[in-house]
């Protein structure tokens, strides 16, 4: 049940500029009010976003800092959250993590929209041979989960946080293309396309003002849900240790220190672990909510 | 303009034929493939000043000839010409021209705007498009246009999602007016909405033909809206104009069985209901030999199944393509 | 509501409880208003209608006609909505009040619809067989066999010829008349004392339109059942209705017997409907200016005092009752 005045706001939002930023601010207002499980799960995705950015305010301690009084302390009253093996602050390491959860999970989202565009645009205008080629190329990529091909890319691209970047971003363009291509194929054939053509506009001119805008709208909703994917993505290479190098305080990475102490230190990778899981999970509801306010095809009973 | 004495749409004996596969193994060479002739032989000239009403059912090959004449379709067969050139073959800069003086109001007003933009930018842009004012001028010039259709010039800021239907198709004809044409082709403009919207729409299309020297080709299933706009009108039926001529005369003494049916069919106060033809619109694949109305004509007699009649002149200004028309 | 006679008669005796039903309106509403998120969509709603009586229900679109066939058939229930008044349906004395197990043997069985676009109506998944067959298992009972049986029988009653080869169709298959055609006969399944028509024809080509309407009539009539029409074509309206309910923003403003309704308007708002309709030797049309109003904004008093050519500043300030006026009721305080 989506409430009518809603409605004609979700109509009002297949508009351009700032009238995006402002319905989706209003899409978030609506949603936090119509479920409260949409609330806890913002206000915890806002918490992480916020602790991340101002990590060195926040944050207890460096997150390199080594105690050497504390190795594998238990929570206590110093170190909240215990230490791990090293007498590094679990807490202030989770937190400083998180930085590298968004960095890594925007940017490489971002990469993966803006390649997904142009290959979905170019297939989607193009069509024919252009077409066909491009969209096996990404039918190949799809092939592979995008974890394989994460990996695929940083054999090649070699460790670190940029590589890990470029590689989670490179194994998202698939997905981002396919939808691309297709919200252009069925942009194309809206009556406002015909129209501008009949009326002289340039071809150039129509892909600007009429095809685009359509199209970037469900891309930029696509790419809140996908975010939390390039983040397990990205955990999971460095779980296995392909991604970032010690001792940077990156999630995956920490979990996987923390594995052989286990059975008798559980929290070294159960913070961490906790702080990913309660990360994605909430991610994903606010994904949901947006997309339910923005997705056409969710918006049918209009 | 040299061209000025010819007129602006002429149709000569165009044809489209679409070709479609029966079934999958048509592909393999088993099995014929079958032709859909949506449009067959179609004559029509509209000259500057005329308002010519096209009527039909659907199916009856109204769009197709649209889209035949706006150029957006490739005819099969005959040439479509504007202005003596070619439709789909004009040179660019009678092209740029073309589409400055030939200006569409879509029957899905709504899906005609991109609802993206604000009613600003959807009537500027055949401004700017065509170059036809400077950027500075741009808000009055819609402001104008936004008035003459009858809308408060506050509307220009506002997106289509927000306007009502009717407002809509308003917002629509001011883009259409935009880039000054001479022609307005308008598919169904007025249909699919309360009457009293329709009835605004129908004075004001009326009143900017008028006043502007408008051509108008008004696509239409309701012959009360075409005698209300058009002095001309063509009746179609699966492709074929069946009947043609001044709205008045054809609609006081139909010639074609057809448009007595149609006529007769349109509801009238307190008259009770005339069921005037059985059975639906025909397919229009592989069409039998002879009339195409023989199937379901009340005054079918045994030549109209074996010849097809042409579209010819009866009588003063009124074509007929029935071999035994209704004149007294 | 009850007619006092007919409460003597009740008590009297059980024979003239028949005698009581055919007096009584098979389907009426009392002050019926709906609210949706605190607008008033329909305000103090009330007609009725005979055994036997097609009633058409015009005004422009938002005017609320299709919120009472929706009403009427229990599809618009709360908490969806808020309702208020009384609906009475042959036996049955608060129907806004039956609770939705209750309208389950109702809906389908005595009171049907056919929706304005047969297209969307119909499932495209399912053949036409299928769908018509199915109702008639889970309604009235039948075996696979039967219900086929009487399927077919119903695609003919409805004009529908090989009706046989129609059972296998996929509704995508048919034509628009024919699919209308369907509906209808979905509609007559359970033979239905009441039938909702909510724009039967709209979507279709005026040949198709007459016979379809007269297809609706003709059965309709032969089951001695009543019919709502939700039009908004007035000519259209004076050819199939008996009586004639004019809404405008919710509110009845004239009703009456389509011969004296619509060859005698008296409320300002239904001669300025007649003025839009468009015929053939039409030289002028004059509509009102504007629309509807906003549901969150009506205007005090008169609804349609701010678009009325006739309305004193009075008009503004108190909403005219429904009244008795020249064989018909009406809203105004001004006919005429």
């Amino acid at each position: 049940m989506v409430a009518p005045d809603l409605l004609q706001r979700g109509e009002a939002s297949t508009r351009s500029g700032s009238a995006l930023l402002r319905d989706l601010v209003r899409a978030c207002l609506y949603q936090l009010r119509a479920r409260p499980f949409f609330g806890v799960a913002a206000f915890i995705a806002v918490a992480f976003l916020l602790a991340a950015v101002f990590a060195p305010w926040v944050a207890p301690f460096e997150p390199t800092f080594q105690d050497a009084n504390h190795l594998m302390a238990p929570p206590n009253a110093v170190h909240w959250f215990g230490t791990d093996s090293f007498g590094q602050d679990l807490l202030s390491r989770v937190i400083y993590g998180a930085r590298y959860a968004f960095l890594i999970g925007f940017c490489s989202v971002a990469i993966g929209a803006m390649g997904g565009l142009a290959i979905g645009l170019a297939a989607g205008l193009r069509g024919g041979a252009v077409e066909w080629s491009l969209m096996r190329f990404v039918d190949a990529i799809l092939a592979l989960p995008s974890l394989i091909m994460a990996i695929a890319f940083i054999s090649i691209l070699g460790q670190g946080v940029d590589k890990v970047i470029y590689a989670v971003g490179f194994a998202m363009i698939g997905p981002f293309a396919r939808t691309v291509r297709a919200d252009v194929l069925q942009v194309r054939t809206r009556t406002f396309v015909e129209a501008a053509g009949l009326m002289g506009v340039d071809r150039l001119r129509i892909v600007w003002r009429h095809i685009l805008p359509n199209v970037i709208f469900p891309l930029a909703v696509q790419a809140t849900i996908r975010i939390s994917e390039a983040i397990l993505v990205s955990s999971g290479l460095s779980f296995l240790g392909l991604g970032v190098v010690p001792p940077t305080p990156d999630w995956g990475l920490m979990i996987s220190e923390g594995r052989a102490f286990i059975s008798f230190v559980p929290w070294i990778s159960g913070v961490p672990g906790a702080a990913l899981a309660l990360l994605l999970i909430a991610l994903s509801i606010v994904g949901d909510g947006i997309r339910e306010q923005f997705d056409p095809k969710m918006r049918a009973n209009r | 303009m040299t061209n000025q004495a010819l007129p602006l749409f002429r149709l000569l004996d165009v044809e489209k034929i679409y070709r479609i596969d029966g079934g999958g193994w048509s592909r393999l060479g088993i099995g014929s493939r079958r032709q859909l002739a949506a449009l067959d032989g179609i004559r029509l000239t509209v000259r500057t000043g005329d308002s010519v009403a096209l009527v039909g059912e659907s199916g009856s090959g109204k769009s197709t000839l649209l889209r035949v004449l706006l150029g957006l379709t490739a005819s099969s067969n005959g040439r479509a010409l504007y202005q003596g050139d070619d439709i789909e073959t004009l040179a660019d800069d009678k092209r740029r021209a073309f589409q400055r003086d030939v200006a569409m109001i879509y029957q899905d007003a709504r899906g005609s705007l991109n609802p993206r933009l604000s009613v600003l930018d959807l009537i500027g842009e055949p401004l700017r498009q065509h170059g036809l004012c400077l950027a500075a001028e741009l808000r009055d010039r819609v402001a104008v246009l936004l008035t003459r259709v009858g809308m408060s010039p506050d509307t220009a800021d506002r997106y289509p999602s927000q306007l009502s239907g009717g407002q809509v198709r308003r917002v629509a004809i001011a883009r259409a007016l935009a880039s000054q044409p001479k022609v307005i082709v308008a598919d169904e403009a007025v249909s699919g909405l309360d009457v009293s919207t329709q009835a605004q729409l129908l004075n004001l299309l009326r009143g900017l033909q008028r006043e502007m020297g408008l051509t108008l080709l008004f696509i239409t299933h309701d012959l009360a809206v075409a005698s209300y706009l058009c002095s001309r009108i063509a009746v179609m039926y699966l492709g074929r104009i069946v009947e043609a001529g001044p709205t008045k005369e054809v609609l006081r003494a139909p010639a074609h069985p057809y448009t007595r049916a149609l006529l007769r069919a349109s509801p009238r106060f307190f008259e009770p209901i005339a069921e005037t033809l059985e059975g639906e619109i025909p397919s229009p694949i592989d069409l039998p030999a002879g009339c195409r109305f023989a199937s379901r004509c009340p005054r079918v007699a045994p030549d109209c199944r074996q010849r097809e009649p042409t579209l010819m002149t009866m009588r003063a200004d009124r074509d007929v393509a029935c071999l035994h028309p209704l004149f007294d | 509501m009850m007619h006092p006679v007919a409460r003597q008669a009740e008590v009297a005796g059980s024979n003239v409880l028949s005698d009581r039903r055919d007096r009584e309106p098979l389907l009426s509403l009392v002050d019926v208003s709906l609210a949706r998120n605190g607008h008033s969509v329909l305000d103090r709603v009330s007609f009725a209608i005979e055994r036997g009586e097609t009633l058409g229900l015009v005004g422009e679109s938002g005017a609320g006609k299709s919120t009472i066939a929706l009403v009427a058939i229990g599809l618009l229930r709360p908490p969806a909505v808020t309702l208020d008044g009384r609906m009475q349906f042959a036996g049955h004395d608060d129907l806004l009040a039956l609770p939705e197990s209750a309208w389950a043997g109702l809906r389908g069985r005595r009171i049907a619809m056919i929706f304005q676009d047969p297209a969307s109506a119909l499932n495209p998944c399912f053949t036409v067989g299928r769908q018509l067959a199915g109702p008639l298992r889970r309604l009235l009972g039948l075996d696979r066999a039967a219900a086929r049986r009487r399927a077919i029988e119903l695609l003919e009653s409805v004009g529908l010829n090989d009706a046989e080869a129609r059972l296998a169709a996929f509704p995508h298959e048919l034509s628009g008349g024919m699919q209308q055609r369907v509906m209808i006969a979905m509609a007559l399944a359970c033979n239905p004392e009441l039938l909702l028509a909510d724009e039967p024809t709209s979507a279709l080509d005026v040949t198709i339109q007459a016979q379809i309407m007269q297809l609706i009539l003709q059965q309709v009539r032969a089951r001695n059942a009543s019919c709502i029409f939700v039009l908004h074509d007035l000519a259209l309206a004076s050819q199939v209705c008996d009586r004639i309910v004019v809404l405008y923003a919710g509110q009845v403003v004239e009703a009456g017997p389509t011969e004296i309704v619509l060859r005698r308007p008296l409320h300002p708002y239904t001669n300025a409907l007649r003025a839009c309709v468009i015929e053939l030797d039409t030289e002028t049309l004059t509509p009102p200016d504007g629309g509807l109003p906003a549901l969150g904004a009506m205007p005090p008093g008169c609804r349609f005092a701010p678009r009325c050519p006739s309305a004193k500043i009075a008009c503004s300030l108190q909403t005219p009752p429904l009244r008795q006026l020249e064989g018909r009721e009406i809203a105004c305080w001004h006919p005429g």
